[in-house]
């Protein structure tokens, strides 16, 4: 692939485009829960300001949508408990329970089924959202975190950040169908669109394993070199795919940067300098734009994908961990 | 190398069902030895009697939880002794039942004992309390592997920070235990090597135990005050009391009003309560959970040990414990310690490689090494004695 030749033709795009993307209307909200205030920051995507800061339990985290778009679910860790946040009147309207200590969850397809990961009790909480009753639970590895769901939700990924597994669980059955064994302290786990491979990213071992979805092995490992960064500051945390899944950005948490990485060649293309401690990353609906959560700088970087650089910095509340995008 | 590394993990995929399988079991030893404390002279805070052994319980369970999958299991043989006597012929009936891996709960000299029998020779004993460096040096052994940081990473962890914070001018106060002199020249050493100044060096010859005497802190606050009169103008005093015996009453009684370091007041330490960063907070409820108290630093340092052993029974997908220690001591092992990097062993004397905390009674204030002390191969080896300076030849 032309790099050198890419990077020239972006640079040159990159003087045009952000006068285009600002002036492009957006419909789009920003959600980010932040962890030490208590509060979800609700950001305007065409003004990128604030509309509403709203309370929620203690210590949120994970954040996740309805189906319809309507509510938002958010893991309040130190409340043991998931806030169900209506997105109209901006008000919690429900508890669901969750099991101990909820970090991180993931919606189901069906909407229904809500999967939690108890980082204190070694267990994955299959919650119904109707119901609002806990179905089951799934005894996993140490310290539970990471929640991917297959696109056609039959597959769960959980990862266990002392264990160090990825754990495939099969949604219909409950049962665990493989571990596989990934770099040191995974966190997210994340499919692929067309469901084949899913990425599991490992913070201490620096690394994200590629995991072939079918026969449960690995891919290949995608390796990070910041420059002038020390190696043990490079710690991937969350990670998304680009709209037409040629890239993933992936989160470096200390390190400050999230880097792109071609899915193909799982070469990182480039690194991009975003706040510091950055956790997590959410894609625009127009697959525009990437939002990055920066827990110790207390902001939110917007990252330009056509021009693969960060375009505007938001502040937000104190400790921002999670963050997703409502069309 | 992603091809290569892809390969070498993919070797790695584990059976789904456990259950299936038969199961292979780990045992590892627990020798701790129980010392005469001093007479406490507060009522705060008694030292615990499992101080330690709740750490290497908690690193049993979690490995047991991660060999659920793995069709690992792990047990814990637990000695605990009160007589030094005894340490020897646990040792032989630990290692004569066939146990490679000990827990290592004990003093320095009984380390050292420990570690020359004849039937210490094939066995791998994991330091979880002893700090002093000679251990690391001179009188290092091939067959152990220190847990805690040294003395030496202690003080260079502060030193590291004083010099960070431009506060050069030290006055340095040490009570009269042997292990009180060895964190003072500990703290001399690092002076030295972070070009601080100690502008005083005095020993604390003060008798102890008066504060539960109704008015005691009158004497107390007359005897400090008389104590730092007179010193040359300092930034800092570093105190040397590792038994804790008076170290706390220097605070907000000296001359002239300066923050204290050391043994207490600012601690270089492993572990402490208020560590809460690098999901730190996890491990704490963790263990509040099982033990009913905070994890202390011996019980990190156990808590540590197991989970080398549990992390290198995971990777190498075998209970053998030579095929352990080997992957434990090679370069690329990378252990997680709630410490935001991997942590590893140094191979010139054994020594974990880790960040030290810079913690009080209530909050985390710094973390070493401090940023800008780099090093050509790990920043980690900032801290303590680096390959060119270590007097250790494994024997």
């Amino acid at each position: 692939m032309p790099v050198p030749l890419i990077a020239g033709a972006l640079s040159a795009a990159a003087l045009l485009l952000p006068l285009l993307v600002t002036e492009a209307p957006r419909a789009e909200t920003i959600l980010v829960s932040n962890e030490k205030d208590n509060t979800i920051s609700v950001i305007d995507g065409a003004t990128l300001k604030i509309t509403h800061t709203v309370a929620v339990g203690e210590r949120p985290r994970g954040i996740v949508l309805s189906r319809d778009g309507r509510q938002l679910y958010v893991c309040v860790g130190d409340s043991d408990r998931i806030d169900v946040l209506d997105l109209e009147s901006w008000k919690v309207v429900q508890h669901l329970p969750s099991g101990s200590d909820p970090e991180l969850l993931a919606l189901h397809p069906d909407g229904k089924r809500l999967y939690v990961a108890n980082e204190d009790d070694n267990l994955v909480t299959v919650v119904d959202v109707e119901q609002r009753a806990v179905l089951t639970e799934i005894p996993v590895g140490v310290e539970p975190e990471g929640m991917g769901l297959s696109p056609d939700g039959k597959f769960l990924v959980n990862t266990s950040e002392t264990t160090n597994m990825a754990h495939v669980i099969d949604t219909d059955t409950g049962e665990i169908i493989a571990n596989v064994l990934v770099g040191a302290r995974p966190r997210a786990a994340v499919w692929e669109a067309d469901g084949k491979r899913f990425w599991v990213s490992a913070e201490i071992g620096g690394t994200v394993s590629v995991i072939d979805a079918a026969g449960h092995s690995i891919a290949g490992t995608v390796e990070f070199n910041v420059p002038g960064v020390p190696r043990e500051a490079v710690q991937p945390v969350g990670l998304v795919f680009s709209a037409d899944g040629r890239l993933a950005y992936v989160a470096l948490g200390p390190s400050n940067r999230v880097a792109v990485v071609d899915t193909r060649s799982l070469e990182v293309q480039r690194y991009l300098l975003v706040g510091q401690r950055v956790w997590n990353v959410a894609l625009s609906p127009d697959g525009k734009r990437v939002f990055t959560t920066n827990g110790v700088s207390n902001d939110m970087s917007v990252i330009d994908t056509a021009a693969q650089r960060v375009t505007h910095s938001v502040p937000v509340g104190r400790a921002p961990w999670g963050v997703v995008v409502k069309p | 190398m992603i091809a290569v590394r892809a390969l070498a993990l993919a070797s790695l995929l584990l059976a789904a069902a456990p259950a299936l399988s038969a199961e292979a079991t780990l045992r590892v030893g627990y020798l701790g030895l129980a010392v005469p404390r001093p007479v406490a002279n507060t009522a705060l805070d008694p030292p615990p009697e499992d101080e330690g052994l709740q750490g290497a319980r908690l690193g049993i369970a979690d490995n047991d939880s991660t060999g659920r999958f793995t069709g690992q299991r792990f047990i814990l043989e637990e000695r605990r002794l009160s007589d030094p006597e005894a340490v020897l012929p646990a040792l032989r009936d630990l290692a004569s039942a066939g146990i490679r891996l000990v827990v290592a709960d004990l003093p320095a000299q009984q380390l050292l004992d420990a570690a020359d029998l004849p039937e210490a020779r094939e066995l791998t004993l994991f330091n979880v309390r002893a700090p002093d460096d000679a251990l690391r040096n001179e009188s290092c052994r091939r067959n152990v592997l220190h847990l805690p940081p040294s003395r030496a990473m202690q003080a260079d962890a502060l030193g590291q920070f004083l010099a960070a914070r431009r506060w050069r001018n030290i006055l340095l106060i040490s009570g009269p235990s042997e292990g009180d002199k060895l964190y003072a020249q500990a703290i001399r050493n690092t002076a030295r090597k972070f070009q601080l100044r100690i502008v005083a060096d005095k020993p604390w010859t003060f008798d102890p135990g008066a504060r539960r005497v109704d008015t005691g802190h009158y004497g107390i606050a007359a005897e400090v005050a008389r104590f730092t009169q007179g010193v040359p103008a300092h930034d800092i005093v570093v105190v040397a009391d590792e038994a804790g015996e008076w170290g706390f009453d220097v605070a907000y009684r000296t001359t002239e009003p300066r923050p204290v370091a050391g043994t207490h007041g600012l601690v270089p330490t492993s572990w402490a309560r208020p560590h809460e960063q690098w999901g730190a907070t996890q491990l704490q409820r963790r263990f509040l959970a099982r033990a009913k108290r905070w994890m202390l630093p011996r019980d990190h340092a156990a808590w540590l040990a197991l989970r080398a052993v549990g992390e290198a029974a995971t990777r190498t997908r075998s209970t053998d414990p030579a095929t352990i220690v080997a992957r434990i001591r090679e370069p690329r092992f990378e252990l997680a310690g709630f410490k935001g990097v991997p942590l590893s062993f140094r191979e010139w004397d054994g020594q974990l490689r880790q960040p030290v905390l810079l913690a009080d009674e209530r909050s985390l204030v710094s973390v070493s090494p401090q940023q800008g002390f780099q090093h050509q191969f790990s920043e980690l080896d900032t801290l303590g004695t680096d390959k060119p300076e270590t007097q250790c030849q494994f024997r």
